[in-house]
């Protein structure tokens, strides 16, 4: 086993599983997310449980960090070894004609998906961390009731924000169309299933994100 | 001197293995001392290099390409002989001798196809483990199919790849060995000459092909597998730098060179489609294993479709004439390849060709799409399948076993060969003739050995299908690794060759001196003129079809392209630089000679065998009429020619064949 | 009949910085092949006192894989399944400019013109691309091992590669996996490369990425690219051969 993260594979196999884990995380946050349209009360009582709950917070927490930032500097690392690899480019070369605009820009959504998350920290991860772990309130209460729902539409009132979330789900969008069945790909599935997965894998790419961004315009336009 | 074939006595059955149990061994230890220079990695020479290597000696091989899986035995479909008989249709070692005999119209010599014969089945067992990827039936047993000018299944493929797979295969024996250290591999590397010390092989000059650097490589041995001489042609199925050099310059040392006339014309192949044209394809002779080769019976017909007015598919039945079928009613499309092409060249000149330029003619897979889907449609239980949907399901049997020809030839026709006749025509293929070697596969300078298509010794004057992968095979895994053993064990005490010695910078400068010739000319034309010339005056003249007359204006015609090729080549660049038209020039010199040579030779055999017609030596009346007439008595012989300067000059020495195990026929396929 | 203009990548040698240059070549029939068109364009410097362009070339039927061209952006040239060898000018029309590249990456430099060194390729194979049997006469008969058509059908689609380095030229990231896949595959789908399976992968692998060669992100060019049509389920194959052998250790 040693030594694994040291060879082509062994990293691509890595990405793969940190992009498996993060496409399960966004689903799950996905699905919290949309409580907030239907029921703000199931909402706050989800949120207030993720945000307090020390199996959540002390070991899921830091592993989703550990995962999101292994994604990201992995992805880059393996961008400058690759361009590396490639020499003196071509004068003309005709991409489009073998493969995606998705597949071969991975590079390019992941790092505005980086903006994005990014900003999503500042906005929301950070003051509740402050919240919660520098002030020291883990009641999760203000002014006698969750904040959180509240906290939420709040943010999404700023018309700036509300298009920064779109683009930036766009681009998870276009990450995923390739990244979804790329995953799968290099951890070594592909078999009689692949053709389903594919389908199931577009199916994720746009509706998974095209949900987050009908939450925020939901919120945006019912504040 | 007096050629010694040097075939062990004893009844044929037993020759080889008694043979193998009295000549002397290198004993282990010892080969780690014995160097072998290997030049040629396609399936004989890169079989032969790995199988040395296994044994211990320390190899060097050379190759042009890039990699010995560029060898041009890669470009063989359809199959590999073997006398396995696990269809039961009665196969046997006998079998596959007395048919490869026959087939080389009893111009080949006994014992060495006797051999070639028996270790026939191990090299399909030697291919199976080393991951060979052979074509399977649904039991997980091997599949055989048929082939031309044989009445049993023996011949193994890998769908329509056998020789790459095959040559693969060696290739992956011979990475094997280049990972231990046994085999050193020179990529890019041609051998220009090669050096005598004593009269014994002693190494080779060569020349790097990226950097122009001459160098010097000792050696015990020599081993030549360098492949085949059509490309005297201009125009023929074999890789553009397939070359006769290697086999030509130990000709001018000293090996014989044996039946350069006997070359095989392969029947179907695409045809030519103008001036421009560099090369022909071949396409698996399996083809004619379901496909009826045709012309149109009315010359009005064939003028109309030259001239682009009619379809093939236009023509009504009775007025297609299959002309195999009818000539040949016993083997019909699957008449031997000399034959097959002949008739078709009989019909071209007679002007029924199917092309614009006249040199085609169509090989239908009509009736196969529909015995095929009738067969389907029998085992699917469709009782009331229209003709459409039998076709249908026919095409689809077609594409299974064909599918890769099918397309090849689309791409470079553009047309649709399901839907309209293929078109094909004879090229040149494959060479018969080669280095004349010994029972060792030794040629008469001592130890220079010759294997594989570059030898002349299994195929006498016609090769069949699916034969020169076997003994390509059979020649570097089964039989010279033990042959060059005899000669070897007197050579343990010998020690490293040395380079440094004035045998190695005489060759040297001769070598360095032919090329600085070539960039200092500064003549008029390009290589390629002179070689599209010498192509021409061959294919016209020493063709398909030959006679006397011709033949001696092909050898004053060559001799005079040979003499303006001197004064007038043109050849640019640098000798110290990758430079392809300086490589093509030293293999044109030397095809300039080879062609002439060839032209003598099949002047002197005054006898129509094999692959080898002449005009002069048909039948005259009876059921053959018509049909090339072999001459046993004045020519069961070996031509070895010995080198004297011009080619004109060689000198004729025979080796009499005999026949004890087979009664000479005269070949009838009607 | 065609007149073209060709732009086309000239390098001395390794050493020496190449630039492309332009050329022209007039009646160009619509039936020649591709290679046949530079022979032209080679004939006429040739006779005009200049050096002719080195490319690769010599089967000239799609199997040898010696060819090796960048041809208008695409690896092998605008056609499908098929190697520079075999595309046709008729995929061409008269007045075009067409571009004329060797195949790129680290790992393929140039030699001189048109003609790269595919050496890594071979020390890949030197690494572990064979089944560790000795030739001998009484090697078991071939009958004795029988293998599923389907996986004898599978490993022949696999070996059906042709080494030519399409995929690396294709590939964004010069990777060769489905070069590598492709071997590794033929062997893990038969009996026989079982045995030392786990070694060759680990090996392959490895020198696969001592060569220099980038890392797949599953664009899926090589395949479409592939003049065999080599598939990418031969990189999943290999992906999960690798994970198996280093989870052995």
């Amino acid at each position: 086993m040693s030594g694994i993260l040291n060879s082509s594979i062994g990293r691509k196999f890595a990405m793969a599983l940190s992009a498996l884990f993060l496409m399960v995380f966004v689903l799950q946050h996905f699905v919290i997310n949309s409580l907030s349209v239907f029921s703000p009360d199931a909402f706050n009582e989800v949120s207030h449980f993720m945000g307090t709950f020390w199996v959540i917070q002390y070991l899921i927490q830091p592993v989703l960090i550990i995962g999101v930032i292994f994604h990201f500097v992995m992805g880059f690392v393996l961008e400058i070894k690759n361009n590396k690899a490639n020499g003196i480019k071509y004068a003309k070369n005709n991409g489009a004609a073998n493969s995606t605009w998705m597949s071969r820009n991975m590079v390019w959504s992941g790092g505005f998906i980086l903006v994005f998350l990014v900003i999503h920290f500042i906005d929301f991860w950070i003051p509740e961390i402050n919240t919660k772990y520098i002030v020291g309130d883990m009641s999760g209460m203000h002014n006698g009731e969750f904040r959180y729902f509240h906290e939420l539409q709040e943010k999404f009132v700023p018309i700036w924000r509300i298009a920064l979330y779109c683009i930036g789900f766009v681009f998870l969008a276009l990450h995923l169309l390739h990244g979804f069945d790329s995953a799968f790909q290099s951890v070594g599935a592909n078999n009689k299933y692949t053709k389903g997965l594919k389908g199931f894998g577009k199916f994720y790419a746009i509706v998974i994100p095209l949900g987050f961004i009908f939450i925020a315009l939901f919120h945006h336009f019912n504040h | 001197m007096v050629l010694d074939s040097k075939v062990p006595k004893g009844p044929i059955k037993d020759k080889w293995t008694t043979y193998k149990d009295k000549i002397d061994l290198v004993n282990p230890a010892n080969k780690r001392h014995i160097d072998v220079i290997v030049v040629g990695t396609g399936l004989a020479g890169g079989s032969a290099a790995a199988t040395l290597a296994e044994l211990g000696y320390n190899v060097k091989a050379f190759a042009y390409q890039d990699s010995p899986r560029r060898a041009h035995s890669i470009a063989a479909q359809g199959g590999i002989n073997a006398a396995k008989n696990y269809m039961g249709d009665g196969d046997s070692n006998y079998r596959l001798f007395y048919d490869t005999v026959k087939g080389g119209d009893y111009r080949s010599r006994e014992a060495n196809v006797y051999r070639l014969a028996e270790v026939s089945g191990n090299i399909i067992d030697q291919c199976v483990a080393q991951g060979v990827p052979f074509a399977r039936d649904y039991g997980g047993l091997l599949d055989n199919r048929s082939f031309g000018g044989v009445l049993v299944s023996r011949t193994f493929y890998a769908k329509g790849q056998t020789g790459q797979q095959l040559l693969l295969g060696a290739y992956s024996a011979m990475n094997r060995q280049i990972a231990r250290g046994k085999i050193e591999m020179f990529n890019r590397h041609e051998m220009l000459d090669v050096v005598k010390v004593d009269g014994k092989a002693r190494g080779i000059i060569a020349r790097n092909l990226i950097t122009g650097e001459i160098e010097r490589h000792s050696a015990h041995a020599v081993v030549i597998a360098s492949g085949g001489y059509g490309n005297v042609y201009f125009l023929s199925t074999n890789a553009m730098g397939s070359n006769a050099t290697a086999a030509w310059k130990i000709h001018k040392k000293g090996a014989y060179f044996a039946n350069p006339c006997f070359t095989q014309i392969h029947p179907t192949c695409i045809p030519r489609s103008g001036d421009y044209q560099s090369k022909l394809t071949l396409m698996s002779e399996s083809l004619r294993n379901d496909g009826r080769i045709w012309v149109p019976a009315k010359i009005e017909d064939a003028k109309a479709i030259q001239e682009g007015k009619l379809k093939p598919t236009q023509i009504a039945e009775e007025d297609r004439d299959y002309y195999l079928e009818r000539r040949y009613p016993a083997f019909g499309n699957l008449v031997p390849r000399d034959v097959a092409s002949r008739a078709a060249k009989e019909r071209c000149d007679a002007g029924y060709g199917v092309n614009a330029t006249g040199e085609a003619v169509y090989l239908d897979f009509a009736a196969a799409f529909e015995r095929y889907g009738k067969e389907q449609a029998k085992i699917k239980g469709l009782k009331n399948a229209s003709k459409e949907e039998i076709i249908k399901l026919g095409q689809e049997i077609i594409e299974e076993k064909y599918g890769n020809l099918f397309q090849m030839y689309e791409k470079i026709i553009a047309e649709n060969p399901y839907e309209t006749p293929m078109m094909i025509y004879p090229a040149t293929h494959y060479t018969m003739g080669g280095v004349w070697v010994d029972y060792n596969l030794m040629t008469t300078v001592p130890g220079l050995y010759c294997i594989g298509e570059a030898n002349f010794s299994d195929h006498g004057a016609n090769r069949l299908g699916a034969s020169a992968l076997m003994q390509g095979l059979a020649d570097g895994y089964f039989v010279l690794p033990y042959t060059i053993g005899d000669y070897l064990s007197d050579d343990i005490r010998t020690g490293k060759i040395s380079t440094d010695t004035k045998e190695f910078e005489d060759v040297e400068n001769e070598v360095k001196d032919r090329i600085e010739f070539f960039i200092n000319n500064k003549g008029t034309k390009s290589v390629d003129h002179f070689h599209k010339r010498l192509g021409k005056v061959m294919w016209d003249k020493v063709g398909m079809s030959r006679n006397e007359k011709d033949l001696k204006e092909a050898m004053a015609e060559i001799k005079a392209i040979r003499e303006e090729f001197w004064k007038e080549v043109k050849v640019p660049g640098t000798a110290n630089e990758m430079n392809p038209e300086l490589e093509k020039a030293g293999r044109v010199a030397d095809f300039l000679e080879l062609g002439e040579l060839f032209a003598k030779d099949a002047l002197i055999r005054n006898e129509s065998c094999g692959g080898h017609f002449r005009e002069e030596s048909v039948e005259l009346d009876g059921e053959q009429k018509g049909e090339a007439k072999r001459n046993d008595k004045d020519y069961a012989f070996v031509s070895a020619w010995e080198y004297k300067g011009e080619p004109s000059d060689a000198v004729l020495h025979k080796e009499e064949l005999e026949f004890k195990d087979i009664e000479l026929k005269q070949r009838s396929y009607k | 009949m065609m007149n073209l203009t060709l732009k086309i990548w000239r390098q001395k040698d390794s050493n020496t910085k190449g630039q492309m240059v332009d050329y022209k070549v007039t009646d160009i029939s619509e039936h020649m092949s591709f290679l046949e068109m530079l022979d032209v364009l080679n004939e006429q410097l040739v006779n005009s006192g200049e050096e002719p362009v080195a490319f690769d070339h010599d089967c000239r039927e799609g199997i040898c894989g010696m060819c090796s061209l960048y041809i208008n952006g695409e690896a092998h040239g605008p056609d499908r399944g098929i190697t520079t060898c075999q595309l046709h000018m008729r995929m061409f029309n008269d007045g075009d400019t067409i571009t004329i590249e060797p195949f790129r990456a680290a790992a393929f430099p140039v030699i001189k013109d048109l003609v790269v060194d595919r050496m890594a390729f071979e020390r890949i194979q030197h690494a572990g691309g064979y089944i560790s049997v000795n030739t001998s006469g009484n090697t078991q008969d071939a009958n004795a091992l029988p293998i599923s058509k389907h996986d004898a059908d599978e490993a022949m689609d696999a070996a059906a590669c042709i080494g030519c380095g399409a995929c690396v030229a294709t590939c964004k990231n010069s990777s060769a996996m489905l070069f590598v896949g492709a071997k590794i595959s033929q062997y893990a789908l038969l009996p026989q490369g079982q045995v030392e399976a786990a070694d060759r992968v680990q090996n392959m692998v490895a020198q696969m990425d001592l060569e220099g060669f980038g890392n797949c992100t599953n664009t899926g060019a090589c395949e479409i690219e592939c003049p065999k049509g080599i598939s990418l389920e031969n990189i999943a194959r290999m992906n999960r051969e690798y994970l198996k052998a280093s989870l052995k250790g």
